[in-house]
Protein backbone atom coordinates (compact mmCIF):
# COMPACT_ATOMS: atom_id res chain seq x y z
CA UNK A 1 0.00 0.00 0.00
CA UNK A 2 1.10 3.62 -0.63
CA UNK A 3 1.98 4.56 2.55
CA UNK A 4 0.78 8.19 3.70
CA UNK A 5 1.97 11.19 5.46
CA UNK A 6 1.26 11.55 9.41
CA UNK A 7 2.69 14.70 10.21
CA UNK A 8 -0.36 17.07 8.80
CA UNK A 9 -0.37 20.79 9.94
CA UNK A 10 -4.24 20.80 11.02
CA UNK A 11 -5.06 19.91 13.68
CA UNK A 12 -7.34 17.40 12.55
CA UNK A 13 -5.20 16.56 10.01
CA UNK A 14 -3.54 13.71 11.88
CA UNK A 15 -6.74 12.28 12.13
CA UNK A 16 -7.73 12.65 8.38
CA UNK A 17 -4.70 11.42 7.31
CA UNK A 18 -5.46 8.02 9.10
CA UNK A 19 -9.03 8.11 7.84
CA UNK A 20 -7.72 8.52 4.20
CA UNK A 21 -5.17 6.01 4.92
CA UNK A 22 -7.60 3.45 5.59
CA UNK A 23 -10.04 4.33 2.65
CA UNK A 24 -7.27 3.78 0.46
CA UNK A 25 -6.72 0.36 1.76
CA UNK A 26 -9.79 -0.74 1.64
CA UNK A 27 -10.40 0.01 -1.70
CA UNK A 28 -7.52 -0.61 -3.78
CA UNK A 29 -7.71 -3.98 -5.36
CA UNK A 30 -5.02 -6.12 -4.86
CA UNK A 31 -3.76 -8.04 -8.27
CA UNK A 32 -1.21 -10.56 -8.05
CA UNK A 33 0.47 -12.96 -10.83
CA UNK A 34 -1.25 -16.66 -10.99
CA UNK A 35 0.32 -19.34 -9.83
CA UNK A 36 2.93 -21.40 -12.41
CA UNK A 37 1.08 -24.56 -12.07
CA UNK A 38 -2.47 -22.82 -12.66
CA UNK A 39 -0.60 -21.21 -15.56
CA UNK A 40 0.57 -24.56 -16.91
CA UNK A 41 -3.46 -26.06 -16.04
CA UNK A 42 -5.05 -23.34 -17.85
CA UNK A 43 -3.38 -22.30 -20.48
CA UNK A 44 -0.68 -24.78 -21.63
CA UNK A 45 -2.52 -28.38 -20.95
CA UNK A 46 -5.66 -27.29 -23.19
CA UNK A 47 -3.76 -26.68 -26.57
CA UNK A 48 -1.39 -29.41 -25.91
CA UNK A 49 -4.03 -31.93 -25.67
CA UNK A 50 -6.21 -30.61 -28.88
CA UNK A 51 -2.75 -31.15 -30.60
CA UNK A 52 -2.63 -34.60 -29.47
CA UNK A 53 -5.92 -35.27 -30.39
CA UNK A 54 -5.01 -34.07 -34.10
CA UNK A 55 -2.42 -36.78 -34.08
CA UNK A 56 -4.15 -39.29 -33.11
CA UNK A 57 -6.89 -39.00 -35.16
CA UNK A 58 -4.20 -38.64 -38.09
CA UNK A 59 -2.43 -41.81 -37.33
CA UNK A 60 -5.99 -43.54 -36.82
CA UNK A 61 -7.16 -42.36 -40.52
CA UNK A 62 -3.62 -44.35 -41.47
CA UNK A 63 -3.34 -47.01 -39.04
CA UNK A 64 -6.69 -48.15 -39.96
CA UNK A 65 -6.41 -47.84 -43.85
CA UNK A 66 -9.66 -45.69 -43.88
CA UNK A 67 -7.14 -43.60 -46.16
CA UNK A 68 -4.62 -46.20 -47.79
CA UNK A 69 -2.89 -43.80 -50.39
CA UNK A 70 -0.02 -42.43 -49.24
CA UNK A 71 0.30 -39.72 -51.84
CA UNK A 72 -3.12 -38.07 -50.69
CA UNK A 73 -2.65 -38.59 -46.50
CA UNK A 74 0.76 -39.72 -45.26
CA UNK A 75 1.21 -40.64 -41.88
CA UNK A 76 2.52 -38.65 -39.30
CA UNK A 77 5.41 -40.42 -38.75
CA UNK A 78 6.46 -39.87 -43.00
CA UNK A 79 5.86 -36.28 -42.39
CA UNK A 80 8.37 -35.96 -38.98
CA UNK A 81 10.65 -38.50 -41.35
CA UNK A 82 10.87 -35.30 -43.75
CA UNK A 83 10.98 -32.65 -41.59
CA UNK A 84 14.30 -34.85 -39.86
CA UNK A 85 15.97 -35.40 -42.86
CA UNK A 86 15.49 -31.62 -43.90
CA UNK A 87 17.11 -30.65 -40.24
CA UNK A 88 20.05 -33.02 -40.91
CA UNK A 89 20.42 -31.84 -44.18
CA UNK A 90 20.77 -28.48 -42.27
CA UNK A 91 17.98 -27.39 -44.61
CA UNK A 92 15.34 -26.59 -42.39
CA UNK A 93 16.35 -23.49 -40.86
CA UNK A 94 17.42 -21.93 -44.22
CA UNK A 95 13.97 -22.47 -45.65
CA UNK A 96 12.52 -20.83 -42.17
CA UNK A 97 15.14 -17.70 -42.63
CA UNK A 98 14.17 -16.99 -46.21
CA UNK A 99 11.20 -16.74 -45.49
CA UNK A 100 10.91 -14.99 -42.45
CA UNK A 101 13.78 -12.57 -42.83
CA UNK A 102 11.15 -11.74 -46.02
CA UNK A 103 7.92 -11.39 -44.28
CA UNK A 104 9.26 -9.43 -40.98
CA UNK A 105 11.49 -7.10 -43.64
CA UNK A 106 8.30 -6.85 -45.43
CA UNK A 107 6.38 -6.40 -42.10
CA UNK A 108 8.71 -4.02 -40.95
CA UNK A 109 8.58 -1.71 -44.31
CA UNK A 110 4.27 -2.09 -43.78
CA UNK A 111 4.63 -0.03 -40.25
CA UNK A 112 6.78 3.04 -41.97
CA UNK A 113 4.23 3.34 -44.49
CA UNK A 114 1.44 2.19 -42.58
CA UNK A 115 1.84 4.39 -39.75
CA UNK A 116 2.01 7.73 -40.98
CA UNK A 117 -0.89 7.18 -43.39
CA UNK A 118 -2.93 6.08 -40.47
CA UNK A 119 -2.26 9.16 -38.73
CA UNK A 120 -2.78 11.06 -42.03
CA UNK A 121 -6.41 9.26 -42.45
CA UNK A 122 -6.97 9.34 -38.81
CA UNK A 123 -6.58 13.18 -38.24
CA UNK A 124 -7.00 14.90 -41.99
CA UNK A 125 -10.69 15.15 -42.98
CA UNK A 126 -9.98 15.22 -46.76
CA UNK A 127 -7.25 12.54 -46.77
CA UNK A 128 -9.75 10.21 -44.76
CA UNK A 129 -12.87 10.73 -46.74
CA UNK A 130 -10.72 10.61 -50.29
CA UNK A 131 -8.91 7.44 -49.07
CA UNK A 132 -10.49 6.20 -45.87
CA UNK A 133 -13.36 3.66 -47.84
CA UNK A 134 -10.72 2.35 -50.59
CA UNK A 135 -8.48 1.99 -47.47
CA UNK A 136 -11.03 -0.53 -45.79
CA UNK A 137 -11.76 -2.13 -48.61
CA UNK A 138 -8.66 -3.24 -49.62
CA UNK A 139 -8.51 -5.03 -46.53
CA UNK A 140 -11.42 -7.21 -47.81
CA UNK A 141 -9.36 -7.85 -51.03
CA UNK A 142 -7.28 -11.07 -51.07
CA UNK A 143 -3.77 -10.13 -51.35
CA UNK A 144 -3.04 -12.84 -53.65
CA UNK A 145 -4.58 -11.02 -56.25
CA UNK A 146 -1.47 -8.51 -56.21
CA UNK A 147 0.45 -11.43 -57.33
CA UNK A 148 0.17 -11.54 -61.15
CA UNK A 149 0.25 -7.99 -61.25
CA UNK A 150 2.91 -7.52 -58.86
CA UNK A 151 5.54 -10.38 -61.30
CA UNK A 152 4.28 -7.94 -64.57
CA UNK A 153 5.42 -4.52 -62.87
CA UNK A 154 8.66 -6.15 -60.77
CA UNK A 155 9.37 -9.01 -62.44
CA UNK A 156 10.36 -12.78 -60.12
CA UNK A 157 12.12 -11.21 -57.61
CA UNK A 158 12.68 -10.03 -54.09
CA UNK A 159 11.17 -6.87 -54.91
CA UNK A 160 7.87 -8.29 -55.91
CA UNK A 161 7.87 -10.61 -52.61
CA UNK A 162 7.63 -7.12 -51.02
CA UNK A 163 5.56 -5.42 -52.80
CA UNK A 164 2.67 -8.09 -51.96
CA UNK A 165 3.76 -7.82 -48.22
CA UNK A 166 3.27 -4.19 -48.67
CA UNK A 167 0.15 -4.31 -50.62
CA UNK A 168 -1.18 -6.73 -47.78
CA UNK A 169 -0.18 -5.52 -44.77
CA UNK A 170 -0.32 -1.80 -45.10
CA UNK A 171 -4.00 -1.65 -45.28
CA UNK A 172 -4.15 -3.88 -41.54
CA UNK A 173 -1.67 -1.42 -39.99
CA UNK A 174 -3.18 1.87 -41.25
CA UNK A 175 -6.97 0.91 -40.41
CA UNK A 176 -5.31 -0.03 -36.77
CA UNK A 177 -4.21 2.89 -36.25
CA UNK A 178 -7.58 4.82 -37.26
CA UNK A 179 -9.91 2.90 -35.38
CA UNK A 180 -7.68 3.20 -32.33
CA UNK A 181 -7.72 7.05 -33.15
CA UNK A 182 -11.41 6.94 -33.86
CA UNK A 183 -11.85 5.09 -29.99
CA UNK A 184 -9.87 7.30 -28.55
CA UNK A 185 -12.37 8.98 -25.12
CA UNK A 186 -12.88 12.78 -26.53
CA UNK A 187 -12.48 13.12 -22.47
CA UNK A 188 -8.62 12.76 -22.73
CA UNK A 189 -8.22 15.22 -25.82
CA UNK A 190 -10.18 17.90 -23.57
CA UNK A 191 -7.76 16.70 -20.37
CA UNK A 192 -5.05 17.47 -22.41
CA UNK A 193 -6.39 20.33 -23.78
CA UNK A 194 -6.26 21.73 -20.69
CA UNK A 195 -3.12 20.63 -19.73
CA UNK A 196 -1.63 22.40 -22.54
CA UNK A 197 -1.48 19.40 -24.91
CA UNK A 198 -2.59 20.97 -28.42
CA UNK A 199 -1.69 20.46 -31.98
CA UNK A 200 1.48 18.22 -32.46
CA UNK A 201 2.03 17.72 -28.79
CA UNK A 202 -1.55 17.08 -28.36
CA UNK A 203 -1.08 14.20 -31.17
CA UNK A 204 2.02 12.70 -29.36
CA UNK A 205 1.36 12.94 -26.17
CA UNK A 206 -2.16 12.05 -26.28
CA UNK A 207 -3.77 10.50 -29.37
CA UNK A 208 -0.95 8.41 -29.98
CA UNK A 209 -0.42 6.51 -26.99
CA UNK A 210 -4.04 6.73 -26.37
CA UNK A 211 -4.59 4.72 -29.61
CA UNK A 212 -2.41 2.14 -28.88
CA UNK A 213 -4.24 -0.62 -28.32
CA UNK A 214 -6.00 -0.10 -31.68
CA UNK A 215 -2.57 0.41 -33.32
CA UNK A 216 -1.11 -2.95 -31.90
CA UNK A 217 -4.54 -4.70 -32.81
CA UNK A 218 -3.80 -3.24 -36.17
CA UNK A 219 -0.50 -4.42 -36.09
CA UNK A 220 -1.36 -7.85 -35.41
CA UNK A 221 -3.69 -8.31 -38.10
CA UNK A 222 -0.57 -6.54 -40.27
CA UNK A 223 1.28 -9.86 -39.67
CA UNK A 224 -0.74 -12.17 -40.12
CA UNK A 225 -1.74 -10.08 -43.85
CA UNK A 226 2.10 -9.88 -44.43
CA UNK A 227 2.66 -13.47 -43.68
CA UNK A 228 -0.39 -14.78 -45.98
CA UNK A 229 0.73 -12.65 -49.03
CA UNK A 230 4.54 -14.01 -48.60
CA UNK A 231 3.29 -17.58 -49.07
CA UNK A 232 0.74 -16.39 -51.59
CA UNK A 233 3.76 -15.27 -53.63
CA UNK A 234 5.83 -17.55 -52.90
CA UNK A 235 4.15 -20.69 -54.53
CA UNK A 236 2.59 -18.72 -57.21
CA UNK A 237 5.92 -16.95 -58.42
CA UNK A 238 8.37 -20.09 -57.39
CA UNK A 239 11.49 -19.00 -59.21
CA UNK A 240 14.55 -21.08 -57.93
CA UNK A 241 17.54 -18.49 -57.77
CA UNK A 242 14.93 -16.59 -55.37
CA UNK A 243 16.13 -19.06 -52.97
CA UNK A 244 14.07 -22.31 -51.25
CA UNK A 245 11.35 -20.71 -48.65
CA UNK A 246 8.40 -22.56 -47.08
CA UNK A 247 6.19 -21.37 -49.99
CA UNK A 248 8.36 -22.87 -52.64
CA UNK A 249 8.74 -25.66 -50.43
CA UNK A 250 5.31 -26.06 -50.63
CA UNK A 251 5.18 -25.86 -54.66
CA UNK A 252 8.14 -28.42 -54.80
CA UNK A 253 6.45 -31.28 -52.74
CA UNK A 254 3.37 -30.54 -55.27
CA UNK A 255 5.21 -30.69 -58.34
CA UNK A 256 7.28 -33.56 -56.95
CA UNK A 257 4.09 -35.46 -56.14
CA UNK A 258 5.26 -35.63 -52.31
CA UNK A 259 2.95 -35.39 -50.24
CA UNK A 260 4.97 -35.44 -47.02
CA UNK A 261 6.93 -32.82 -48.09
CA UNK A 262 3.98 -30.76 -48.90
CA UNK A 263 2.97 -31.54 -45.22
CA UNK A 264 5.70 -30.92 -43.85
CA UNK A 265 5.77 -26.94 -45.96
CA UNK A 266 2.03 -26.29 -44.34
CA UNK A 267 2.59 -27.70 -40.83
CA UNK A 268 6.20 -24.97 -41.04
CA UNK A 269 3.90 -21.80 -42.45
CA UNK A 270 1.73 -23.02 -39.62
CA UNK A 271 4.03 -22.90 -36.91
CA UNK A 272 6.09 -20.20 -37.65
CA UNK A 273 3.16 -17.49 -38.34
CA UNK A 274 1.80 -19.17 -34.89
CA UNK A 275 5.08 -18.63 -33.30
CA UNK A 276 6.20 -14.94 -34.26
CA UNK A 277 2.61 -14.00 -33.19
CA UNK A 278 3.26 -15.78 -29.19
CA UNK A 279 6.60 -14.33 -29.46
CA UNK A 280 6.18 -10.95 -30.50
CA UNK A 281 2.70 -9.57 -31.27
CA UNK A 282 0.47 -11.29 -28.18
CA UNK A 283 3.07 -10.46 -25.36
CA UNK A 284 2.79 -6.69 -26.90
CA UNK A 285 -0.84 -6.31 -27.04
CA UNK A 286 -0.95 -8.12 -23.39
CA UNK A 287 1.49 -5.83 -22.23
CA UNK A 288 -0.49 -2.74 -23.55
CA UNK A 289 -3.82 -3.63 -22.37
CA UNK A 290 -2.83 -4.96 -19.10
CA UNK A 291 -0.61 -1.94 -17.78
CA UNK A 292 -3.62 0.29 -18.51
CA UNK A 293 -5.52 -1.90 -16.57
CA UNK A 294 -7.89 -3.14 -19.66
CA UNK A 295 -7.33 -7.31 -19.56
CA UNK A 296 -9.37 -8.65 -16.95
CA UNK A 297 -7.61 -12.07 -15.51
CA UNK A 298 -9.57 -15.71 -14.73
CA UNK B 1 2.61 26.22 -3.40
CA UNK B 2 4.57 29.50 -4.82
CA UNK B 3 1.19 30.68 -5.89
CA UNK B 4 0.90 33.81 -3.46
CA UNK B 5 -2.29 36.78 -3.43
CA UNK B 6 0.38 39.45 -4.27
CA UNK B 7 1.72 37.63 -8.05
CA UNK B 8 0.58 38.95 -10.92
CA UNK B 9 0.78 36.66 -14.26
CA UNK B 10 3.42 39.37 -15.54
CA UNK B 11 5.10 40.07 -11.79
CA UNK B 12 4.44 43.87 -12.48
CA UNK B 13 1.24 44.21 -10.53
CA UNK B 14 -1.17 42.13 -8.18
CA UNK B 15 -4.29 40.64 -10.11
CA UNK B 16 -7.53 42.05 -8.66
CA UNK B 17 -9.24 38.77 -9.85
CA UNK B 18 -8.59 35.54 -10.57
CA UNK B 19 -11.51 35.38 -13.16
CA UNK B 20 -13.99 37.87 -14.37
CA UNK B 21 -17.02 36.60 -16.35
CA UNK B 22 -18.63 39.87 -17.53
CA UNK B 23 -22.25 39.88 -19.55
CA UNK B 24 -21.42 36.26 -20.59
CA UNK B 25 -24.18 34.47 -23.27
CA UNK B 26 -23.74 31.21 -24.90
CA UNK B 27 -26.39 29.47 -27.45
CA UNK B 28 -25.90 25.97 -29.09
CA UNK B 29 -27.60 25.40 -32.30
CA UNK B 30 -30.45 23.49 -31.28
CA UNK B 31 -33.74 21.88 -33.08
CA UNK B 32 -35.78 24.83 -31.91
CA UNK B 33 -33.12 27.00 -33.88
CA UNK B 34 -30.52 28.87 -31.21
CA UNK B 35 -30.89 27.58 -27.74
CA UNK B 36 -29.76 30.40 -25.20
CA UNK B 37 -27.97 28.38 -22.60
CA UNK B 38 -26.45 31.21 -20.53
CA UNK B 39 -27.79 34.65 -20.34
CA UNK B 40 -26.09 37.61 -19.26
CA UNK B 41 -23.38 36.23 -16.61
CA UNK B 42 -20.90 38.60 -14.55
CA UNK B 43 -19.33 36.87 -11.76
CA UNK B 44 -15.80 37.79 -10.25
CA UNK B 45 -13.66 35.16 -8.58
CA UNK B 46 -11.00 36.76 -6.06
CA UNK B 47 -7.81 35.78 -5.70
CA UNK B 48 -7.33 32.95 -2.90
CA UNK B 49 -11.52 32.67 -2.96
CA UNK B 50 -13.54 29.74 -3.56
CA UNK B 51 -16.75 30.16 -5.29
CA UNK B 52 -19.40 27.50 -5.85
CA UNK B 53 -21.73 27.44 -8.95
CA UNK B 54 -24.94 26.01 -8.36
CA UNK B 55 -27.65 24.92 -9.99
CA UNK B 56 -30.37 22.09 -11.33
CA UNK B 57 -29.33 19.92 -14.55
CA UNK B 58 -29.61 22.42 -17.64
CA UNK B 59 -28.47 25.49 -16.21
CA UNK B 60 -25.18 25.44 -17.75
CA UNK B 61 -22.78 25.85 -15.66
CA UNK B 62 -20.83 23.33 -17.28
CA UNK B 63 -20.73 25.11 -20.09
CA UNK B 64 -19.91 28.01 -17.84
CA UNK B 65 -16.90 26.56 -16.60
CA UNK B 66 -15.73 25.14 -20.33
CA UNK B 67 -15.80 28.59 -21.38
CA UNK B 68 -13.54 30.11 -18.63
CA UNK B 69 -11.55 26.90 -18.90
CA UNK B 70 -11.43 28.37 -22.63
CA UNK B 71 -12.62 25.13 -23.91
CA UNK B 72 -15.26 26.90 -25.95
CA UNK B 73 -15.80 30.49 -27.04
CA UNK B 74 -18.88 32.83 -25.66
CA UNK B 75 -21.97 34.06 -27.97
CA UNK B 76 -21.23 37.67 -26.38
CA UNK B 77 -19.61 39.18 -23.22
CA UNK B 78 -15.81 38.76 -22.12
CA UNK B 79 -14.07 36.42 -19.54
CA UNK B 80 -10.93 37.27 -18.59
CA UNK B 81 -8.36 34.99 -16.20
CA UNK B 82 -4.98 35.34 -14.69
CA UNK B 83 -3.20 32.59 -17.26
CA UNK B 84 -4.46 29.46 -18.38
CA UNK B 85 -7.08 27.73 -15.47
CA UNK B 86 -6.50 24.13 -14.52
CA UNK B 87 -9.80 22.44 -14.87
CA UNK B 88 -10.82 19.15 -13.28
CA UNK B 89 -13.39 16.57 -14.31
CA UNK B 90 -15.93 14.50 -12.61
CA UNK B 91 -14.39 11.65 -14.17
CA UNK B 92 -10.78 12.07 -12.93
CA UNK B 93 -9.33 11.93 -17.06
CA UNK B 94 -5.96 10.77 -15.89
CA UNK B 95 -4.14 8.87 -18.70
CA UNK B 96 -4.23 4.89 -18.34
CA UNK B 97 -1.07 4.35 -20.50
CA UNK B 98 1.30 6.68 -17.76
CA UNK B 99 1.52 5.69 -14.01
CA UNK B 100 -0.05 8.11 -11.41
CA UNK B 101 3.48 10.11 -11.01
CA UNK B 102 4.09 10.03 -14.95
CA UNK B 103 0.54 11.87 -15.48
CA UNK B 104 1.69 14.32 -12.92
CA UNK B 105 4.96 14.83 -14.68
CA UNK B 106 3.48 15.19 -18.19
CA UNK B 107 1.44 18.14 -16.64
CA UNK B 108 5.12 20.09 -15.46
CA UNK B 109 6.47 19.06 -18.99
CA UNK B 110 3.28 20.92 -20.89
CA UNK B 111 3.84 23.87 -18.88
CA UNK B 112 7.70 23.95 -19.41
CA UNK B 113 9.53 22.06 -16.19
CA UNK B 114 12.83 20.99 -16.63
CA UNK B 115 13.00 17.41 -16.99
CA UNK B 116 15.49 17.08 -13.63
CA UNK B 117 12.58 18.83 -11.91
CA UNK B 118 10.09 17.20 -12.75
CA UNK B 119 10.54 13.63 -10.94
CA UNK B 120 10.87 16.28 -7.22
CA UNK B 121 7.90 18.22 -8.29
CA UNK B 122 5.34 14.89 -8.68
CA UNK B 123 6.76 14.03 -5.52
CA UNK B 124 5.94 17.12 -3.80
CA UNK B 125 2.23 17.22 -5.85
CA UNK B 126 1.64 13.45 -4.22
CA UNK B 127 2.51 14.29 -0.82
CA UNK B 128 0.45 17.13 -1.18
CA UNK B 129 -2.58 14.91 -1.43
CA UNK B 130 -1.31 12.37 0.81
CA UNK B 131 -0.64 9.78 -1.55
CA UNK B 132 3.58 9.56 -1.09
CA UNK B 133 4.36 6.36 -2.55
CA UNK B 134 2.15 6.04 -5.31
CA UNK B 135 4.04 7.31 -7.65
CA UNK B 136 5.32 4.15 -9.99
CA UNK B 137 1.09 3.32 -9.39
CA UNK B 138 -1.16 2.30 -12.57
CA UNK B 139 -4.24 4.26 -12.85
CA UNK B 140 -6.11 1.49 -12.39
CA UNK B 141 -4.62 0.22 -10.09
CA UNK B 142 -6.01 3.18 -7.50
CA UNK B 143 -9.55 3.54 -5.77
CA UNK B 144 -11.49 6.04 -7.21
CA UNK B 145 -10.74 8.59 -3.93
CA UNK B 146 -7.21 7.94 -4.91
CA UNK B 147 -7.81 8.81 -8.95
CA UNK B 148 -9.42 12.04 -8.21
CA UNK B 149 -6.57 13.41 -5.66
CA UNK B 150 -4.35 12.45 -8.29
CA UNK B 151 -6.16 14.53 -10.78
CA UNK B 152 -6.52 17.06 -8.42
CA UNK B 153 -2.77 16.63 -7.96
CA UNK B 154 -2.11 17.03 -11.60
CA UNK B 155 -4.06 20.11 -11.78
CA UNK B 156 -2.44 21.76 -9.43
CA UNK B 157 0.49 20.47 -11.15
CA UNK B 158 -0.05 23.19 -13.78
CA UNK B 159 0.74 25.96 -11.74
CA UNK B 160 -2.55 28.13 -12.43
CA UNK B 161 -4.14 30.64 -10.07
CA UNK B 162 -7.71 29.57 -10.73
CA UNK B 163 -8.58 25.81 -10.39
CA UNK B 164 -11.97 24.93 -12.02
CA UNK B 165 -14.01 21.77 -10.48
CA UNK B 166 -17.30 20.79 -12.73
CA UNK B 167 -18.22 18.19 -9.94
CA UNK B 168 -15.37 16.12 -9.46
CA UNK B 169 -16.83 14.05 -6.28
CA UNK B 170 -19.99 13.38 -8.17
CA UNK B 171 -19.14 9.82 -8.70
CA UNK B 172 -17.48 8.98 -5.01
CA UNK B 173 -19.38 7.54 -2.66
CA UNK B 174 -20.40 9.80 0.08
CA UNK B 175 -17.42 8.23 2.98
CA UNK B 176 -14.94 8.81 0.26
CA UNK B 177 -16.42 12.23 -1.15
CA UNK B 178 -16.38 13.57 3.14
CA UNK B 179 -12.96 12.89 3.15
CA UNK B 180 -12.08 15.03 -0.29
CA UNK B 181 -13.86 17.85 1.11
CA UNK B 182 -11.54 17.41 4.17
CA UNK B 183 -8.74 17.57 1.56
CA UNK B 184 -9.88 19.70 -0.65
CA UNK B 185 -10.16 22.63 1.88
CA UNK B 186 -6.34 21.95 3.36
CA UNK B 187 -5.12 22.49 0.38
CA UNK B 188 -6.97 25.12 -1.47
CA UNK B 189 -5.80 26.63 2.17
CA UNK B 190 -2.75 25.53 1.99
CA UNK B 191 -2.07 26.72 -1.64
CA UNK B 192 -3.71 29.98 -1.57
CA UNK B 193 -5.51 28.84 -5.10
CA UNK B 194 -8.66 30.38 -6.42
CA UNK B 195 -11.27 27.52 -7.21
CA UNK B 196 -14.82 27.77 -8.90
CA UNK B 197 -16.46 24.72 -8.39
CA UNK B 198 -19.73 23.46 -10.03
CA UNK B 199 -22.29 20.85 -8.40
CA UNK B 200 -25.97 20.25 -7.59
CA UNK B 201 -25.12 19.57 -4.09
CA UNK B 202 -26.24 22.38 -2.15
CA UNK B 203 -24.54 20.26 1.22
CA UNK B 204 -21.10 20.15 -0.74
CA UNK B 205 -21.68 23.72 -2.03
CA UNK B 206 -22.16 25.52 1.50
CA UNK B 207 -19.14 22.89 3.09
CA UNK B 208 -16.63 24.25 0.60
CA UNK B 209 -17.50 27.43 -0.26
CA UNK B 210 -16.55 31.25 0.86
CA UNK B 211 -19.14 32.26 -1.57
CA UNK B 212 -22.21 29.90 -3.34
CA UNK B 213 -23.85 31.51 -6.39
CA UNK B 214 -27.14 30.06 -7.39
CA UNK B 215 -28.08 29.84 -11.11
CA UNK B 216 -31.73 29.01 -12.73
CA UNK B 217 -32.11 27.00 -15.85
CA UNK B 218 -32.61 27.53 -19.45
CA UNK B 219 -31.69 30.00 -19.59
CA UNK B 220 -28.94 29.92 -17.17
CA UNK B 221 -29.11 33.27 -14.97
CA UNK B 222 -27.28 34.12 -12.01
CA UNK B 223 -30.54 33.73 -9.77
CA UNK B 224 -29.11 34.53 -6.09
CA UNK B 225 -25.57 34.53 -4.00
CA UNK B 226 -24.92 33.59 -0.41
CA UNK B 227 -21.51 34.75 1.39
CA UNK B 228 -21.12 31.53 3.41
CA UNK B 229 -19.32 32.65 6.75
CA UNK B 230 -19.00 29.47 8.57
CA UNK B 231 -15.61 29.15 10.11
CA UNK B 232 -13.10 26.40 8.42
CA UNK B 233 -12.97 23.50 9.60
CA UNK B 234 -16.33 22.43 8.79
CA UNK B 235 -18.40 19.62 8.79
CA UNK B 236 -20.97 18.37 5.98
CA UNK B 237 -23.34 17.93 9.81
CA UNK B 238 -22.37 21.18 10.93
CA UNK B 239 -26.10 23.02 12.22
CA UNK B 240 -24.82 25.80 10.07
CA UNK B 241 -23.99 23.86 7.14
CA UNK B 242 -27.21 22.29 7.71
CA UNK B 243 -29.77 25.47 8.12
CA UNK B 244 -27.71 27.66 5.09
CA UNK B 245 -28.57 24.17 2.72
CA UNK B 246 -32.12 24.43 3.87
CA UNK B 247 -32.21 27.73 2.82
CA UNK B 248 -30.49 27.74 -0.45
CA UNK B 249 -32.29 24.45 -1.40
CA UNK B 250 -35.82 26.43 -1.10
CA UNK B 251 -34.35 28.67 -3.23
CA UNK B 252 -33.32 26.39 -6.02
CA UNK B 253 -36.76 24.37 -5.77
CA UNK B 254 -38.30 27.74 -6.28
CA UNK B 255 -35.76 27.99 -9.56
CA UNK B 256 -36.86 24.49 -10.57
CA UNK B 257 -40.60 24.75 -9.41
CA UNK B 258 -41.16 27.74 -12.54
CA UNK B 259 -40.22 25.34 -14.88
CA UNK B 260 -43.33 23.15 -14.51
CA UNK B 261 -45.51 25.85 -14.68
CA UNK B 262 -45.56 26.38 -17.98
Amino acid sequence: MASTETTAKDKDGGDLAGLEAGLDALETVQTGRKPLRQTFVEKILPPVVAIALVLAVWQALVSFKIVDDPTKLPSPGAVWDVLRQAWLQGELLGYIWTSVSRGLLGFFFALLIGTPLGLLVARVKFVRAAIGPILSGLQSLPSVAWVPPAVIWLGLNNQMMYAVILLGAVPSIANGLVSGVDQVPPLFLRAGRTLGATGLKGTWHIVLPAALPGYVAGLKQGWAFSWRSLMAAEIIASFPDLGVGLGQLLENGRNASDMAMVFEAILLILTVGIAIDLLIFSPLERWVLRSRGLLVKG
Amino acid sequence: MATTLAKAADGTEAATHAARIEHVSKSFAGPAGQQLVLDDISLDVAPGEFVTLLGASGCGKSTLLNLVAGLDRPTAGTISTDGRPALMFQEHALFPWLTAGKNIELALKLRGVQKNERRERAEELLELVRLKGAHGKRVHELSGGMRQRVALARAIAQDSRLLLMDEPFAALDAITRDVLHDELTRIWRETRLSVLFVTHNVREAVRLAQRVVLLSSRPGRIAREWTVGIPHPRRIEDTAVAELSVEITEELRGEIRRHGQH
